[in-house]
């Protein structure tokens, strides 16, 4: 019969089972009484024929029950009753355990969602990211690699066979106009292929087809779901309407499902890359690469399929008449292809995985104060233990009921953690580096929880295993004794705490020195001169000012240096201008080959370098020193004057010396003019204050176009503003910074506006972010370190009372005694320092990567933090210590 | 004692445990194979239903006295069988007029029955054999 049924039958079956066995020795004492034997004994001895009435109706029940959970059930009611006495314990676990597992959960979430889970598209792991190694080509000076051409995209579309799907994508920005205010978007261009390799299907409508990639054709646009919510209200009829995206009509043929991001671009509108076969050269490295793998295909052999198709990609195309194609052979252009999952994550890995130790050690630390916490309870118990097991009960039963009392305050105490994980990830989330990739996927999901629950029972068997297994051994002739007249503490009971205490003060130091290590890395970082000066106080603005508004290039200068001239005048603004790409902001504006008058590059093609495009005054502007020569002036932009400036050490390398450099000449290729290096700047850290400054080559914001065959003139549409002022990043500026630009024209919008300082915070933000949670782990690490050895000294002198009563009584100094009780305390500190100090030197290795301008073996710092330690060790010792010295002798005596 | 007769030296007792009763002590009392109290019970329920102390009554009787169950294994027996679903029970009135629970065998008892007393009639023929064979 069914469990449930048995179990509300129960009472009934009990009721007629007492009845039964009443009846039965009723009976038999009335069949006495009917031979003769007078009531009282008759019913006597029925009752002793029956045998013990009592037990068998016990073992008669029994079958009726399951023993193992009602004995379970029993142990737990008993142990939330002795919870309820000593609510103190109880509240100290319950919030150290909550805060370890609920830290460690919310740090595992995030470790989950960008490291662990796979990406959101479908078989994301057959998705291949197209890289390319150019190592003959110069770029490693600051380069992760070489993108595709647009032309690659068509010669290796066109003959691989590795793939099932392949495609190119960029980003950029759009000026959508005709909605209720111009807004800049960001938009991601997707050639063919990009949305069947991600492979998730759209939500709304379709997606792009061969012929939306006509250049010549209809032009269309995708929504992602955020932009559709937002200015059409997810209204599903919005498909075939049109939108007026950099004055051009598109019309919506589809809408992006919530969340999906090409690879780790959010986008607002995706508009089709178009590329006009008929129009490729082999140059214009600037595309993100993606494929499908076929089915059966492993990365390995799609790349030395492509490895074949590099020549073939050389003999189809080129740069234009009476250039060489073959050219970029000396490159020794080669695929360096990689999981998308790879490309994506990047090294984010290595601050994640510290992270998640630091946090880890806390728990531990948090753990070994439980412990410590427990065995002075299980001490305390131990007379009730040894009779229990005198009595006959078996040393697994004992265990069990220490380990049910662990494990249940274990996952009491991981219950509330998921509420304090809850917190704890939305805190990281927001605190975190703004550049961590797939921080929107990161969630408290099924696998959080179940990390959750995995970490309270193994910390509960952990920590519950330890008193329990000591205490489930103990002889019964030593606990029943305990401490006495004659006898005090014996030394092997104090052993496992001290250990304990050993190991905290271990982790604690080790979390210690990479705190302070990542604080000097921290404070190093900050004292690098980024290149300019005084960044809260330079305001960034972006410009894009489209072809179809203004077809010209001198307009489009004419424009910039309008809207320059009424920013210029906005009241507190010292100076302004423009630039291709600010320095930290995460893209460059263009690199290739430059030579230097004089210099014979032997055989080979000069290395290639940095460029930038910047206005007068850009310079002055954003703080960066002119080291030798001059600045541009407007007369050198509109009388197209073949003039560049140079970073300092571009120029020291090339002619030795800043003031040498000025007046050489240097062109980028052979069949151009000389231009005049007519002014040197500082270094700049224009990829962050970790990176070396990369030699950087300005060139004018308005110049002769080295691109093609006949003279043009080129201006970069896409510059960003620097203002310097005093009320930069105020509301109040901002506002006039806008009106200024639309009082230049009307449909211009301004985005990523940010000060100079919001810019570099975000470019330290990953080392700000590992060194606010080393700091966090580490400051907690030290308070429980502290905590403990209190404890321990504490529970000692309470233990060692009436030794203490002895030892005044026979004359000892007070001093003495307190510093007996210190001595012991720094014993211990030091053991756990020396192991400490093995172990973090060991460590540290490992964090290398995260470290800068400092070894991971600073001798400073493993001077000071031991000296810290024991400092707190010391006062943590030093006040139950007082307490052993204000003991009365009499009292102490006395007591028992 | 009224209870214990001449035929003591051949009590076999149905039962696992034998209580502390000084009387019933008897070292030539055996335990009979599991699963006999069970049949017992049923084959004697399937008679007519009866209560705890008419069972046991009559299990004595029937047996001339042979076999004798202790309570101490009846009525776990019962409460086992009843679990199972072999026996039901349900409340009546007792030999002396007094409130009690008889015991009734039910179909799937029955079918249980059957089965397990032709096991114990293939085992006791096997024993009746191995025990006949008196020559080599």
């Amino acid at each position: 019969m069914g469990w449930f049924q048995q179990l509300i039958s129960r009472r009934r079956r009990y009721d007629d089972l007492a009845v039964s066995i009443q009846e039965h020795i009723a009976e038999r004492a009335e069949e006495l009484m009917e031979e003769g034997m007078p009531r009282r004994q008759a019913e006597q001895m029925a009752r002793r024929e029956f045998g013990n009435v009592a037990l068998i109706e016990h073992r008669s029940r029994e079958v009726w029950q399951w023993p193992a959970v009602e004995s379970l059930i029993a142990d737990l009611k008993l142990v939330f009753r002795r919870l309820g006495k000593s609510p103190g314990f109880a509240g100290t676990v319950l919030l150290t355990l909550a805060i370890g597992i609920g830290a460690n959960t919310a740090v595992f979430s995030v470790v989950n969602g960008v490291l662990l889970k796979p990406l959101p598209y479908p078989e994301s792991e057959r998705i291949v990211a197209l890289w390319l190694n150019a190592p003959g080509g110069g770029l490693s000076n600051f380069s992760k690699g070489l993108q595709l051409s647009s032309s690659m995209y068509f010669t290796f579309g066109d003959h691989n066979r590795s793939f099932q799907s392949i495609g190119v994508w960029t980003t950029g920005t759009a000026n959508v106009t005709g909605l209720a205010q111009p807004e800049e978007v960001q938009c991601n261009l997707v050639s063919d292929g990009v949305l069947q390799t991600l492979g998730v299907p759209a939500v709304a409508g379709r997606w792009f087809s061969t012929a939306d990639q006509d250049p010549h054709g209809a032009k269309a646009v995708m929504l992602s779901y955020g932009y559709w919510q937002r200015h059409f209200g997810g209204d599903r009829t919005v498909i075939g309407r049109s939108l007026q995206v950099d004055s051009e009509t598109r019309e919506i043929v589809g809408v992006m499902p919530r969340r999906f991001r090409v690879v780790d671009r959010d986008f607002d509108l995706l508009i089709p890359l178009a590329l006009d076969r008929a129009n490729q050269k082999l140059s214009g490295f600037g595309f993100n690469g993606i494929a499908r793998l076929k089915p059966g295909v492993s990365l390995a052999q799609s790349s030395a399929d492509v490895a074949h198709l590099i020549p073939v990609w050389m003999d189809s195309w080129s740069n234009g008449p009476g250039t060489n194609p073959h050219y970029y052979e000396t490159w020794k252009i080669l695929p360096a292809f990689r999981l998308l999952k790879e490309q994506v994550i990047g090294n984010v890995g290595g601050v994640l995985w510290v992270v998640m130790a630091t946090v880890g050690l806390v728990m531990l630390i948090g753990c070994t104060n439980i412990v410590n916490l427990l065995l002075v309870r299980a001490e305390s118990r131990q007379q009730e233990l040894s009779i229990r097991a005198a009595l006959g009960a078996g040393r697994l039963r004992i265990v069990r009921e220490l380990l049910i009392e662990s494990t249940t305050l274990s996952l009491i105490g991981g219950a509330i953690a998921v509420g304090v994980a809850y917190a704890g990830l939305r805190l990281l989330v927001h605190m975190g580096p703004a550049d961590l990739p797939r921080l929107s996927e990161v969630s408290l999901d099924a696998r959080s929880l179940g990390f959750t629950l995995l970490l309270s029972v193994f910390s509960g068997l952990l920590f519950g295993s330890i008193p329990a297994f000591k205490y489930a051994r103990s002889t019964v002739s030593a606990a029943l004794s305990g401490t006495n007249r004659t006898v005090s503490a014996s030394r092997s009971r104090n052993r496992s705490r001290n250990v304990l205490v050993v190991a905290q003060v271990a982790m604690a130091l080790v979390l210690l020195v990479s705190a302070v290590l990542m604080i000097r890395t921290f404070a190093a970082l900050r004292n690098v001169d980024p290149g300019f000066s005084d960044a809260a106080h330079i305001q960034t603005m972006r410009i894009w000012i489209p072809d179809l508004l203004v077809s010209d290039p001198v307009t489009v200068t004419q424009m910039q240096n309008n809207i320059a001239d009424h920013l210029a005048r906005i009241p507190g603004v010292a100076s302004v201008g423009f630039v291709g790409a600010v320095p930290m902001a995460g893209f460059d504006q263009n690199w290739d080959e430059i030579r230097v008058e004089g210099k014979n590059y032997e055989g080979g093609e000069p290395p290639m370098q940095l460029f930038n495009y910047v206005s007068p005054g850009y310079f002055s502007t954003m703080g960066t020193r002119l080291v030798a020569g001059r600045d541009f002036t407007w007369t050198d932009l509109y009388g197209l004057r073949p003039a560049v400036m140079v970073s300092e050490n571009f120029a020291r390398d090339s002619w030795g010396s800043p003031s040498a450099a000025v007046g050489k000449r240097v062109r980028q290729f052979s069949n151009m003019p000389w231009q005049e290096v007519i002014g040197v700047v500082q270094d700049v850290r224009q990829h962050g204050v970790d990176e070396k400054a990369p030699a950087i080559i300005y060139w004018p914001a308005m110049l002769n176009d080295p691109y093609t065959s006949h003279p043009t003139i080129a201006a970069p549409r896409y510059v960003t503003f620097a203002i310097r002022s005093d009320r930069a990043g105020s509301q109040t500026f901002l506002n006039q910074m806008q009106q200024a630009v639309w009082g230049v024209n009307g449909s211009l919008p301004l985005a990523s506006v940010e000060t100079m300082q919001q810019i570099y915070g975000q470019s330290m933000a990953r080392t700000s972010f590992t060194l606010v949670m080393l700091a966090i782990a580490g400051s907690m690490a030290l308070v429980l370190g502290i905590i403990g050895i209190y404890g321990v000294i504490s529970y000692a002198v309470s233990q060692r009372t009436r030794e203490i009563g002895i030892r005044l009584a026979l004359g000892a100094h007070r001093t003495e005694l307190r510093w007996m009780f210190v001595r012991s305390a720094l014993a211990l500190t030091g053991v756990g320092l020396a192991i400490g100090i093995a172990t973090a030197a060991t460590l540290m290795q490992g964090m290398k990567s995260l470290l800068f301008g400092i070894s991971p073996l600073d001798p400073l710092t493993y001077i000071a933090v031991p000296l810290v330690l024991t400092a707190a060790a010391a006062l943590a010792s030093y006040l139950p210590a007082r307490r052993a010295a204000a003991v009365d002798p009499v009292e102490a005596l006395r007591a028992e | 004692m009224p209870v214990l007769d001449g035929l003591s030296n051949t009590i076999a007792r149905i039962g696992i445990l034998s209580y502390d009763f000084p009387m019933a002590k008897n070292p030539e009392h055996r335990d009979l194979f599991p699963g006999a109290l069970e049949i017992m019970i049923l084959q004697s329920l399937r008679l007519k239903p009866m209560h705890g102390y008419a069972l046991v009554k009559h299990i004595k009787q029937v047996s001339d006295n042979l076999l004798q169950v202790e309570e101490g294994s009846l009525y776990p027996a019962l409460q086992r069988m009843l679990k199972e679903g072999w026996l039901e029970s349900e409340a009546g009135t007792s030999a002396k007029g007094r409130p009690t629970r008889i015991y009734k065998l039910t179909e799937a008892g029955i079918r249980h029955l059957d089965q397990e007393v032709i096991s114990f009639e293939k085992m006791f023929a096997g024993i009746t054999r191995v025990l006949a064979v008196t020559t080599a």
